[in-house]
């Protein structure tokens, strides 16, 4: 461990340290491994807690401590209660127990200071009192302090346990429910009262059936802590675990898992909207269980909670309100069943009827619960968590993240295997079984006819009458109207022809350069001030298009009823299929008189000539008509802006929703009815989204619609195109982006987006936000109703002057392609043409004309850092005594673009003049040829120096990764955080397939996450994986900004990132969907103060650096960068415009005039960038920074970095909008003591000394050295990740991509083999493991061989047993591996180029491959070739399933194999799979030859055979006759 | 937007140029028409930058590429309201513009540009073609009324703004016809007076007063106005012509070329000239000193008198073929043109210095006599290449030196910058509260486009300035 205690001394009394500056406890976020152990037949013993514990240990790894190395971020056990220990206790401290299960028993943290404890123990005493039970007594709970680390000491509880009696005999579910009503009350009042430290008291569990022991440990403490967990008197039949990985260095006590039932790995990320709707049915709660008691249980989501705890909260009060554990977890978390047709009619009728109650909590999640008789897991409907088990003959039970944790003698298993996506795995101690996943769904789905009830109660929008009348186009008003709701001739152009022609989202490049809506001179739409947020890091996104089975648009509408109760009027509900209605729809729904049924529509207009007074008015009037109209019985509410005239003005639509939507929820009256939104304002993606996101159940944006026909009309769209097709189509774009933006953020249905608010406001003033958006993140304040009501009003007036010829229609708009009369963009003729003028003429004084057209905004509000201003010396600095600006352009990067994205020319620029200068260009995502490695012949180096490591995993191989300075990990890309991407097949010729060891022509898909991934401790894990592989190297990590990347930021510093870059919303992109381009992500200003405040305050800054970029421009913006925290700043866009880049804006048409975003010959040969020219702008940029430096008394640039209380806020008053705004926050300063560092002081410790590879490199140096054959046998362990990594790293150094001949090196190991087995293997290493790997086996394999079979003792058939984990083979490029036995989710993805044997495989098997060759020799599970484009898969379909439903066959041809070559290709493989593992299975099939080979089907993608000419559907499939350089493509 | 690959599929055509033989021998406009579907290709040459340096290139900012898209679509009349929206006179740039966007086009960095200028001026004629202008008259009159000074392309456009905006104009004109250098400076065969006339009627129709022979300062009183009027606006063009100051400039045959061009405009407008007053180059040798546009005016002129000779000396030296490195792009380009007149015939000379000039004993003009210099600032005289030339006109074409003192400014008493222009603020408002300028008048002699566009700006000034915000672009 790096930081010796001396570096921290920070720590928080209630864990995290309060809200300032950027900084909220709210976003943070943790990850982790979980695990549990259980006799199966309940038998109780000591050795059950004793291995739970080594469980625990050894999942140490995927945890992660602090700056205070001792202290972890949390860990617990949850065992049952043990009975013998506490009556022996209770016996030795005078007070006796009754029979077990009759007492309860609270584990309670109280506050250290003594007088408030006595308050909280006495509030807890009378509270047990007045529910009609007794104090038993007390016990302080054993522990040992110096166990732990001494930020843990720091803030560690009073701990005691409190024995509760049941005088009245109530029974043990009665007593249960009775603990929860105790502890929920406690925690209401204790969080009432005015008490010193009260944010210690927390009850970890209360509980006549379990007991948690947990805190902010590390994994080997907990026993020597707690010190009764050692005491053999304390006996369980099940002990579940908890190792925490949390973001930042504050975590807590209490937040440390297991929670009351579950614990958690993963996030969710709806849990906004899960506790806000959580939160508006409180009233409509009834139980008979509970009774009058049920109002004492609110809030049922205790706040201050993290996702887990509020999860657990759900979980209680469902299972304890009368459904079982496993029935509560099926309804919280529901496997994917809205697009699963094969799924059972009546198991799917559960979902959906459960669907109608509540919606999903979705997200990552792999979720261990216990009620102490049953104990089970479960994982969410992507399986986006790892969940290993094994059962062995004395049937002990044992789950965990990953395989290995425990020492389990081969011959003792009985079975092994993995959770799958949305299965639950369950025991049931008492019947002494396991109860398998389709047993217990049946259970559930016989529970009620839950069919018939949908049958008869469910009502979908297709069955209601039609209506007698709709409002048709209305051609005369509609310019009228189009310039009431602000539409611009852009709309038009950009948005909605797109739409409307392509049925897709409009795309665009080159990111935003105008200003945020809060600064701009124009009046702008409300939806402006918004930017979605995103998953990074510590959840995965989703891909929409490739994993669309677990995405859904469908939601009910209708009141919602008493969640704890189950009758067929629950379902009484109206299914939508999607949101966007159109006005045909609407008018059905607003005629509704089905059942309770009834809707009513409210008008959002306002007197615009009334401003701010009429709006508010109109709003609270609105507001008022809402709750009238519950009260009078309507279930339907239609917020209508229709009618809008010379005197109304529409209200924003978004404001008028969330207005009512919150007024709703204070009212407690929110469920009963659905939200309807007709409006002419809502338009694009991002409109829909944001109405959804607050609440609505539907959208009819009847202006757009009208719009659309006025387009067909006036010949606006292609002649063609009838309106009837362009609104199907305008329609499918809305729901392609939405899924697309939900799945950006992890979220998988629009049930759990709708009201999850899962946005950032920027620029809304805080009294705006908290009214209308309540719980919405806004840091700057901003504008108020008043600049809303005259945006509006500016809009309106407009729209009723008289249209003169001389005027266009609706205003050019500007936001997209720059127009005078329209929005500013930064980058504009002056601008561009100054910049390149300077850098050709070598004139710094033209340099200054363009910084200065930049920099000062007086005119023209843009950017952030424009409002802000330096604080000078007293006595400026001498220039000459200012650090030279040789020094600070080492400090400057370019951005990372890929070569295929950019020329050849532009890109090989990029890095000479980079290389030139000391500074570091990016190769971006795609692969460099590796002549570039070696320096040119007049010296310049062509290599790029950060090499960069993305989803797609494009050319990244040993050697790719060996040849770099830094490995850069892009999580996010500021133009399209969260998304994937695609390069068409006519874009990839045969050098850039070359380097992206892809097929020519054969399209490549980048999957939105690095399915490698998808939680904090994956990105440790990649970050360790990369550290082996290229020790030298240092490792960088990609985020975006938005709120909370400084908490996810401090998880990536602990996760051992050396650079961390913060890239702002507005930077460059080849091609993004506009959605994104504008609306995602924030602000790198905001990004990166939030990022420096945090990890200086968890002391974690001095361990990285940090880096910076998103449209920095000139020396000022990089100076107010460095005085916010960054040591290091990226330019991406003013480099490429130095190179003669002039803004087109067309980078994804390949038509770049100039030669840069292109590969068209003709055009690439216009390109006239000089290395020269970028050297000259990064001078001038360091020569400007220079003076403010010389100005502000800075000798050098450390002395800067974090100084940001030389930074001051301008005047900002003279501007209407930016008058409102504070940034107070971004200049925050937190403070703590002088020796916290501010900067980065010390390096990241990886950890690699502990690496098997070191033995490994001793142990075949000579046959590395001198390619001589060599055979080692080791024992391997869980603990031993990323083996044979370090060594492929020094074969590549020294012999190039060639490698070493075959099995130059054979590694035999015997074990269970830790994360990232054989990693980036290069070519000659072969690792045999006898035993099972983990995750990630395989992973960008690069010429290596790998070879994994049981132990030979096993009992059972390997085929029926997992033998390695999820996401093998990942971005894998060459080499052969071979699996005796079940591979788990998403095997083989983004392989491009391996071989690989497997005998069964997960769901997505060979996702996005894109070359290679893949043999099933068993089943496999769903979305098989989803987004497979190239390489070839053979499996053994012997039920026809595979044909039937589990292949994706939306890009592929399913064939026979009749082809000679095809079946020659199998049973050579299949010999030598038998051959390297011994399999049985492989023997079977060879034995059966005859009888098998009918039952091969070739899975064949259509791209691949589109190149190699043959026509899709015709199963020719003679790759035999293809050229020689395809066809060894697919059979190596 | 227009076709993605238009610009690689089709090369830069522009009209022809009548036969050289014909159109000397007439003063028709010597363009023909380029075929619509050719036309429409140029539109889709448009490349439909993110950033279209053409828009700010063109002092209108003309929204360029908008109407490139909608012409290679075909959508005429939706292109001509684009291009209202920026330009009151479109039938002037489209013509008589040397095109600043067409130097700032994105394609002009490593191919020919778009064809801007054509494109507008077809745009327009194709709207005359069809039914001409429509008169758009206010909603509401302001009751505010507004004075202006010069009826050339700042006055009119200014004019036009502001009765858009409800005031009641009177636009004062000293000459006999509206239209300033519209009229009188540019000759028939760049701009045909028709299309002023068709302007006007419009400009009539929509409630503008017209004065002519109304001379401010002159026969009308400045007094008067500031007391009639509740603003003025000054935009009487830069007259002031630069002279010539050698031995022999008072010798008869020494004229300045806007006299010159002036008297032919009003020949072809049926004006009949006193002979004594006449002046043309028939069967004369002519010099022309001044290379610029004026110069060349000068020349096709002569060559439609039928001129013996005609040489046309430039004091500057001889400009590179192409973008000089001084101008890179999106800058207007130092470069040598080449216009229609120049092409007619006629020798250029560079890097000339006249001397003196020599006369008969009638006191005409006889001789020309000059020296080649060296390059600016110094313009040193090359000893050794003094040169004599008969000449019997010597046209003064060396541009002008802001407006005239007299009268109306002296009159003003209104504050006048370093160079003579009248001083204004940003809000083009001189020192006299209420009196503004605009055009040539306050920048100095430039292009019509930035006289329109002056115009337009002082009108929004002027509008603001009366009612306390304008909605005027």
């Amino acid at each position: 461990m790096d930081s010796d205690g001396s570096h921290c001394s920070i720590h928080y009394p209630g864990g995290f340290p309060p809200s300032q500056g950027l900084y909220s406890p709210e976003f943070e976020k943790d990850a982790c491994g979980i695990g549990f152990i259980a006799n199966v037949k309940g038998h109780a013993s000591h050795e059950i807690i004793r291995r739970g514990i080594q469980i625990l240990v050894n999942l140490a790894h995927r945890g992660a401590c602090g700056c205070d190395p001792d202290t972890g971020d949390g860990a617990g056990v949850l065992i049952q209660i043990p009975h013998a220990f506490f009556l022996r206790e209770s016996a030795r401290l005078g007070f006796s127990l009754p029979g077990p299960g009759q007492y309860g028993v609270g584990m309670v943290f109280f506050p250290v200071d003594k007088r408030s404890r006595l308050v909280c123990e006495g509030i807890l005493e009378r509270i047990i009192q007045e529910e009609g039970l007794s104090v038993l007594g007390w016990r302080d709970t054993p522990v040992k302090a110096d166990a732990i680390g001494r930020l843990a000491r720091a803030s560690q509880p009073y701990i005691q346990q409190v024995f509760i009696g049941d005088p009245g005999g109530m029974g043990q579910e009665a007593l249960e429910r009775k603990l929860y009503v105790v502890m929920k009350r406690a925690e209401n009042e204790v969080r009432a009262v005015d008490l010193k430290e009260k944010e210690f008291f927390y009850i970890p569990s209360m509980s006549a059936r379990t007991i948690v022991y947990k805190g902010l440990l590390l994994a080997p403490q907990i026993a020597e802590f707690y010190r009764e967990l050692s005491d053999p008197a304390v006996v369980s039949a099940l002990c579940l675990v908890h190792q925490r990985f949390s973001t930042n260095t504050f975590p807590t006590w209490h937040l440390a898992h297991p929670f009351r039932y579950i614990c958690h790995n993963g996030e969710i990320n709806t849990l906004r909207g899960n506790v806000n709707w959580m939160q508006a049915r409180h009233k409509i709660l009834e139980s008979d269980l509970f009774g009058a008691d049920l109002e004492k249980l609110m809030p049922v989501v205790s706040p201050g909670g993290s996702d887990s705890a509020s999860l657990d909260n759900a979980v209680q009060l469902l299972h304890l309100a009368g459904r079982s554990l496993p029935h509560s977890m099926a309804m919280l978390i529901p496997e994917a069943w809205s697009q699963a047709p094969h799924m059972h009619p009546d198991k799917r009728a559960f979902y959906e009827y459960h669907a109608s109650l509540m919606e999903p909590w979705d997200g990552p999640a792999a979720i261990a619960f216990t009620d102490g008789q049953l104990i089970g897991a479960t994982l969410d409907r992507n399986g986006l968590r790892p969940a290993r088990y094994l059962v062995t003959h004395d049937e002990v039970l044992i789950m965990a993240s990953e395989a290995g944790v425990l020492p389990v003698k081969p011959e003792e298993v009985r079975f092994k295997g993995r959770l799958q996506p949305g299965r639950m795995l369950l025991a049931d101690l008492a019947q002494g079984r396991i109860i398998p996943d389709e047993e217990i769904k049946q259970q559930l789905w016989s529970r009620h006819p839950y069919t018939d009830w949908l049958r008869e109660n469910q009502i979908h929008l297709d069955d209601l009458p039609a209506p007698p009348r709709w409002h048709p186009t209305d051609f005369d008003t509609i310019l009228v109207r189009q310039r009431a709701h602000g539409y611009t001739d852009e709309d038009l152009r950009f948005i909605l022809a797109p739409m409307a022609k392509g049925g897709e989202e409009p795309i665009g490049s080159m990111g935003d350069d105008t200003p945020l809506a809060c600064l701009s001179d124009k009046p702008r739409l409300l939806f402006d001030y918004f930017r979605q947020l995103f998953a990074q890091v510590t959840n995965p996104a989703i891909d929409p298009i490739r994993e669309e089975m677990v995405m859904s648009l469908t939601s009910y509408i209708g009141t919602e009823r008493n969640i704890l109760e189950e009758t067929p009027r629950h379902c009484h509900t109206l299914k939508l299929d999607h949101p966007i209605l159109t006005n045909y729809d609407l008018e059905k729904l607003r005629r509704v008189s089905q059942g309770d049924f009834l809707a009513t529509t409210l008008p959002m207009l306002f007197q615009a000539e009334g401003g701010e007074e009429e709006l508010q008015r109109a709003i609270d009037g609105l507001c008022r008509r809402a709750s009238w109209a519950i009260r009078s019985g309507y279930t339907v509410l239609v917020l209508s802006d229709r009618g809008v005239d010379p005197i109304y003005a529409p209200i924003p639509s978004l404001l008028a929703l969330s207005a009512v939507h919150h007024h709703l929820i204070r009212e407690g009256t929110r469920t009963q009815v659905a939200l309807i939104v007709e409006s002419g304002e809502a338009r694009e993606v991002m409109h829909f989204c944001l109405l959804i996101g607050y609440g609505a159940s539907a959208v009819n944006p009847y202006l757009a619609i009208e719009t659309l026909e006025h387009m067909c009309r006036e010949n606006l769209l292609p002649p063609e195109l009838e309106f009837e097709q362009a609104l199907k189509n305008y329609k499918k774009a809305i729901n392609k982006g939405l899924l697309k933006v939900f799945s950006k953020m992890g979220i998988s249905t629009l049930q759990s987006y709708r009201g999850a608010q899962v946005f950032e406001a920027i620029g809304l003033s805080r009294s705006v936000v908290d009214t209308y958006f309540t719980g919405t993140t806004s840091r700057i304040e901003g504008v108020g109703l008043g600049v809303l009501a005259r945006e509006a009003g500016l809009k309106h007036a407009h729209a009723f002057r008289k249209l003169e010829d001389c005027e266009t229609e609706l205003p050019v708009g500007g936001q997209y392609q720059y127009r005078i009369r329209g929005e500013h963009h930064l980058l504009n003729p002056l601008t561009i043409s100054k910049l390149q003028h300077s850098v050709r003429q070598s004139s710094f004084e033209t340099y200054r004309e363009y910084a200065d057209a930049i920099n000062q905004q007086n005119r023209q509000l843009s950017t952030l850092r424009g409002l802000l201003d330096f604080k000078k010396a007293d006595r400026a600095l001498s220039l000459e005594d200012v650090e030279p600006a040789s020094e600070i352009v080492k400090r400057f990067a370019t951005g990372a673009m890929s070569f295929g994205s950019i020329s050849k020319e532009a890109h090989e620029t990029l890095a000479v003049a980079m290389n030139r200068i000391g500074a570091r260009s990016n190769t971006g995502e795609g692969g460099e040829a590796e002549e570039r490695f070696r320096p040119d012949p007049n010296g310049d180096s062509r290599r790029s120096s950060v090499k960069q490591v993305a989803s797609g995993r494009f050319g990244v191989t040993a050697t790719y990764l060996v040849n770099a300075d830094e490995l850069q990990i892009k999580i996010s890309q500021g133009a399209k955080p969260g998304e994937g991407g695609q390069l068409p097949g006519h874009k990839i010729d045969s050098i850039i397939a070359k380097v992206r060891h892809s097929i020519p022509g054969v399209p490549l898909i980048s999957p939105p996450p690095h399915h490698d991934i998808y939680s904090i401790e994956d990105l440790a894990q990649l970050i360790y994986d990369l550290k082996n592989i290229n020790p030298g190297a240092r490792i960088s990590v990609k985020l975006v900004a938005e709120v909370g990347v400084g908490i996810v930021a401090a998880g990536v510093a602990k996760a051992h990132a050396d650079v961390i870059l913060i890239s702002g919303d507005s930077g460059g992109t080849g091609a993004s969907p506009l959605t994104s381009i504008r609306h995602a992500g924030i602000p790198w200003e905001l990004g990166l103060a939030e990022t420096q405040q945090v990890l200086v305050l968890n002391d974690l800054r001095s361990r990285v650096r940090l880096q910076t970029d998103g449209k920095l421009c000139t020396g000022r913006d990089v100076a107010i960068a460095a005085l916010l925290g960054a040591e290091e700043y990226g330019f991406s866009t003013a480099p490429l415009i130095t190179l003669g880049c002039v803004m087109m804006r067309k980078c994804h048409l390949n038509t770049c005039p100039v030669g840069i975003a292109t590969q068209d010959p003709e055009l690439r040969a216009r390109f006239s960038g000089q290395p020269e020219h970028l050297i000259n702008y990064l001078f001038f940029v360091a020569e400007e920074l220079r003076e403010i430096m010389a100005q502000m008394g800075f000798r050098t640039m450390n002395e800067m970095i974090g100084r940001v209380d030389r930074l001051v806020t301008r005047d900002l008053s003279g501007h209407w909008k930016a008058r409102g705004l504070d940034l107070t926050s971004i200049l925050h300063n937190p403070p703590v003591p002088q020796r916290v560092g501010r900067r980065q002081l010390i390096a990241q410790d990886h950890g690699l000394e502990q690496a098997l590879d070191h033995q490994l490199i001793d142990l075949t140096r000579h046959a590395v050295e001198n390619a001589s054959a060599v055979e080692v046998k080791l024992p391997i362990r869980n603990v031993h990740r990323t083996v044979g990594t370090m060594l492929s790293g020094e074969v590549v150094r020294r012999h190039g991509s060639g490698g070493l001949p075959e099995d130059t090196i054979r590694l035999q190991f015997t074990g269970s083999a830790g994360q990232s087995f054989g990693a980036f293997l290069s070519r000659g290493i072969t690792l045999e493991l006898e035993g099972e790997a983990n995750d990630y086996t395989g992973k960008g394999l690069s010429g290596g061989k790998l070879v994994v079979y049981p132990p030979r003792q096993s009992a059972f058939p390997p085929e029926e047993n997992i033998i390695v984990g999820n996401v093998v083979l990942y971005g894998a490029t060459a080499g052969e591996a071979y699996f005796n036995g079940m591979a788990g989710e998403r095997f083989a993805v983004r392989n491009s180029g391996a071989t690989a044997v497997v005998e069964s495989v997960g769901d997505h098997g060979c996702e996005y491959m894109t070359r290679g060759l893949v043999l099933v020799l068993g089943p496999t599970g769903r979305n098989f070739a989803a987004g497979m484009t190239g390489g070839v898969a053979f499996v053994l379909d012997e039920t026809g399933d595979f044909r039937g439903r589990n292949c994706n066959r939306a890009g592929v041809d399913l064939e026979p194999v009749e082809d000679a070559t095809d079946i020659a290709a199998i049973r050579r493989l299949t010999e030598e799979h038998l051959a390297a593992t011994g399999s049985p299975r492989a023997q079977w099939i060879l034995e059966h030859w005859a009888e098998m080979v009918p039952r091969f089907v070739k899975v064949f993608p259509h791209e691949y055979k589109r190149v190699l000419g043959i026509p899709q559907g015709q199963a020719t499939a003679n790759v035999g006759a293809a050229p020689a350089e395809i066809r060894q493509v697919v059979y190596g | 937007m227009g076709k993605v690959t238009g610009f690689l599929e089709y090369g830069r055509r522009t009209a022809e140029r009548r036969p050289v033989a014909e159109r000397t021998r007439d003063y028709f406009e010597i363009y023909q028409d380029l075929p619509e579907e050719q036309l429409r290709q140029q539109g889709a040459r448009c490349m439909d930058c993110g950033v279209p340096f053409c828009h700010s290139g063109c002092p209108l900012n003309n929204v360029i590429p908008d109407w490139n898209d909608l012409v290679y679509r075909g959508r005429w009349q939706d292109a001509l309201r684009v291009l209202h929206s920026t330009n009151n006179f479109p039938e002037f740039t489209g013509r008589a513009c040397p095109a600043p966007c067409e130097a700032a086009c994105v394609l002009g960095i490593n191919a020919p540009p778009v064809t801007i200028k054509l494109i507008e001026q077809t745009i327009i004629d194709r709207a005359l073609a069809e039914g001409g202008l429509q008169p758009q008259l206010p909603e509401v009159r302001t009751g505010k009324r507004v004075a202006i000074v010069g009826s050339g392309p700042a006055g009119l456009a200014a004019a036009q703004q502001l009765n858009r905006a409800g005031h009641f104009v009177t636009v004062f004109e000293k000459s006999d016809r509206i239209g300033g250098l519209l009229r009188y400076g540019i000759p028939d065969f760049k701009l045909s007076k028709s299309l002023i006339d068709g302007r006007l009627e419009q400009l009539k129709a929509e409630g503008i007063d017209f004065q002519v022979r109304a001379h401010v300062g002159g026969n009308v009183p400045v007094k008067d106005l500031r007391e009639e009027f509740d603003a003025l606006l000054l935009a009487g063009g830069a007259e002031q012509p630069r002279n010539l100051h050698v031995p022999g400039r008072e010798l008869q045959g020494v004229h300045f070329a806007m006299d010159f061009l002036t008297q032919q405009n009003r020949r072809i407008a049926g004006d009949a000239i006193p002979p004594e007053e006449s002046t043309t180059a028939t069967g004369k040798r002519v010099v022309i000193l001044g290379g610029g546009d004026t110069g060349a005016d000068c020349l096709g002129t002569c060559h439609r008198q039928n001129a013996l000779s005609v040489h046309q000396f430039e004091i500057l030296p001889q400009p590179p073929a192409s973008r000089s490195d001084q101008t890179p792009w999106p800058m207007w380009p130092l470069q040598l043109r080449t216009e229609s007149s120049h092409e007619e015939g006629g020798l250029r000379e560079w890097s000339v210095s006249v001397t003196d000039l020599t006369g008969d004993e009638q006191g005409r003009v006889r001789e020309v006599r000059a020296v080649r210099v060296g390059p600016p600032p110094e313009f040193t005289l090359q000893a050794g290449t003094e040169f004599t030339l008969e000449a019997d006109l010597v046209l003064l074409a060396m541009g002008f030196l802001g407006p005239v003192r007299t009268g109306l400014i002296e009159e003003l008493g209104v504050r006048l910058d370093p160079r003579g222009n009248i001083a204004t603020g940003d809000d083009y408002m001189s020192s006299l509260p209420g009196v503004f300028a605009a055009g040539d008048m306050r920048r100095g002699q430039s292009l019509i486009v930035w006289a329109i566009a002056e115009g337009r700006r002082a009108a929004r000034s002027i509008d603001k300035w009366l009612m306390g915000e304008s909605l005027l672009l």
